[in-house]
């Protein structure tokens, strides 16, 4: 066809150089106008003020390995509280000598996790392995088989509570919002009226009442001697209400999609499954990729508020070893550290997210 | 019948394939489309012309259910058009429909796009469904371009790949709503001839267009559509020398 026809340009012509040196960047970005000027030496005066001091705090000054006492004579950051108390701000009350079955199940968790970062791995062959590997931590975790001593439920805590709680929660809650989103888009009334109540109910509570009455009115209604795990009654808080807000997303996605992508679907003679399947919801999902995550990581953060139903997370476990005498002075120190375990997941997982956006980029 | 190019296995055969009888439509209060009665036969090209309004689109969407009609009926290859779900997903498979807007999957890559409703409606497996795919792409002159994305192709380029996409569910019968309308005027020529190709294999057509050429020398009816009626149809011939209709005077004056 005479569309094609090829173009063979003279010479290349290289793209002009943005700016030339560092003088040119210096000049152009921070010295372009006198009020751009007054801004860079404001700042420039407040990070003087405020980035030595904490340096000296926090590197020069500071102990590493040393007890409360040393730390308690000393300027600096008192950063021996971590190394002190590491086992029980990461585990919290599980069996002191098993700490090796929680520490190995999360290394489990982070690898599957990395492993399945890369959109080449999603086979089936990774399924299994997902299947296999959470057999293998719930056994870890639960113990009494193979050896291993029993381990209630109510001794888990610390670091693979919150990343069971996230990494399960998140996991459970997104297809369960898609699917929401799916029924509130339904001809069908009943569906429809359903999920447009149970997403309206749960995006009018707050986290912290669904757990509260998860925890608390949720067992009146079992029969007399039945009990549903704590953990998991949490678990299925979170669940809930993620997927609310996923729901309502993932409905933004769907609006955004044009009416000539479902006729063109249907036109073909694709039933409705696969029209959502195969044609809507891969680009609607990617659409809404930014709002997704955010949801995900204010999910994973929220986590922490479990400790008002007495569950030991990675927050509760920092502070109760806070509320030690000897270490109480050093409460900076602590929350310094949770606050990097926190933003290291959420910092994963929103460059996850960008590198996805770029993988599934198709241009239009 | 008007002679048209020697192929003489490219002509109507006698028998119907869609019959719309006392058919009607209602957008609400809005009667869109009254009284619509239309046989086509097998391998019969008709052209569908008229202002803008007058329920073109709407008529050829009937066909594949797109749109529902409230009174008359639709037949399609001998299924009758019902609320049936599995009777609409039959005869949509066998009625292929290219829009004005191309309407291509734009996450999928061309020849996903071509093998997609093979694969999951016809059940074809994924090799052979490719090798049709790829087929159809040199057909439709562009097979070099099969690993690319909708985005990164020209208009006419994209709209001749949603002409081989629905070619590639082998359909009986193929829907144009207004084809080239959208393409610039240099890409509209390759999109015809890519259709004209078509009409010389013998595949029934109905096209909606303002394209008078391509009426007059692939057409074997040309309908005139006015507030939701087909006001008169004739051969291309008869139809612009010798239109009986007010109305249909008023627009090719317009047009032509
Ligand atoms: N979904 C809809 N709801 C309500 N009215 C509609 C709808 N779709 C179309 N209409 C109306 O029905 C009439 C016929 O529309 P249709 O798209 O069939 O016209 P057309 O002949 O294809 O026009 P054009 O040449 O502009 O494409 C128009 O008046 C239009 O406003
Ligand atoms: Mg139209």
């Amino acid at each position: 066809m005479n569309a094609e026809i090829e173009r063979q340009p003279e010479e290349e012509i290289k793209p002009p150089v943005a700016s030339v040196g560092v003088i040119g960047w210096i000049r152009a970005n921070l010295f372009s106008s006198w009020f751009n000027s007054i801004l860079t030496l404001i700042t420039l005066y407040v990070l003087w003020k405020t980035v030595p001091p904490f340096f000296r705090w926090a590197v020069i000054d500071s102990n590493w390995f040393s007890t409360a006492e040393v730390c308690r004579g000393s300027e600096g950051a008192c950063w021996s509280i971590i190394p002190a108390n590491i086992r029980f701000i990461l585990f919290g009350f599980f069996p002191y000598e098993s700490q090796w079955r929680p520490l190995v199940a999360m290394i489990l968790l982070v690898a599957l996790l990395f492993y399945s970062r890369d959109r080449k791995h999603w086979k089936k062959s990774l399924a299994y392995a997902w299947v296999i590997g959470l057999v293998v931590m719930g056994l870890l975790m639960k113990g009494g088989i193979l050896g291993l001593a029993s381990v209630e439920t109510t001794q888990w805590g610390g670091l693979p509570l919150t990343l069971m709680l996230s990494v399960f929660g998140l996991t459970a809650a997104y297809p369960l919002g898609v699917i929401l989103a799916l029924g509130r888009q339904s001809k069908m009334p009943a569906v429809k009226t359903l999920c447009i109540i149970y997403i309206e109910m749960i995006r009018g509570v707050p986290l912290i009442t669904l757990l509260f009455m998860s925890s608390v009115v949720f067992p009146l209604f079992l029969p007399e001697g039945m009990t549903v795990n704590v953990i998991l009654r949490a678990q299925a808080a979170i669940i809930m209400f993620t997927a609310a807000y996923i729901a309502e997303v993932v409905r933004g996605g769907l609006q955004g999609m044009s009416k000539g992508q479902y006729e063109a679907a249907e036109s073909m003679g694709l039933n409705y499954y696969q029209t959502m399947r195969l044609v809507i919801l891969p680009q609607a999902l990617k659409i809404v990729i930014p709002p997704t995550v955010s949801q995900l990581i204010s999910a994973l953060k929220d986590t922490s508020l479990v400790v008002i139903i007495a569950l030991y997370d990675l927050l509760k476990t920092t502070q109760s070893v806070l509320s030690d005498p000897a270490w109480m002075a050093f409460s900076s120190e602590a929350y310094i550290f949770v606050a990097l375990i926190y933003f290291l997941c959420c910092y994963f997982m929103s460059s996850y997210s960008r590198r996805l956006e770029k993988e599934l980029d198709t241009g239009l | 019948m008007p002679e048209k190019n020697d192929h003489t296995n490219s002509e109507p055969t006698g028998d119907a394939i869609i019959e719309i009888m006392d058919m009607h439509k209602w957008f609400g209060e809005f009667h869109v489309l009254q009284d619509v009665n239309l046989t086509v036969q097998k391998k019969e090209r008709i052209v569908i012309c008229g202002p803008s309004g007058s329920g073109k689109s709407t008529l050829i969407r009937c066909i594949n259910r797109l749109e529902e009609h409230q009174r008359g009926r639709i037949i399609v290859d001998g299924i009758e058009l019902t609320n049936d779900i599995k009777n609409i997903e039959k005869i949509r498979a066998e009625v292929g429909m290219v829009f004005q807007h191309f309407n291509l999957f734009p996450h999928l890559t061309i020849v996903e796009n071509l093998t997609l409703g093979p694969i999951w409606v016809r059940k074809i497996p994924k090799k052979e469904a490719e090798e049709t795919a790829m087929y159809y792409l040199e057909k439709v002159h562009i097979a070099e371009q099969a690993k690319k994305y909708p985005g990164q192709l020209s208009g006419g380029q994209q709209q001749r790949v949603a002409i081989a996409r629905s070619l590639c569910m082998a359909p009986k019968v193929m829907l144009f709503d207004e084809p080239t309308s959208a393409l610039d005027p240099e890409m509209i020529k390759e999109v015809l001839d890519v259709m004209i190709e078509l009409a010389q294999e013998g595949m029934t057509m109905i096209v909606v267009t303002h394209e008078m050429g391509f009426a007059k020398s692939v057409a074997h009816r040309v309908l005139f559509m006015d507030y939701g009626q087909i006001v008169e149809g004739n051969t291309p011939q008869e139809f612009f020398e010798n239109p009986q209709h007010e109305r249909t005077k008023l627009f090719l004056s317009q047009i032509l």
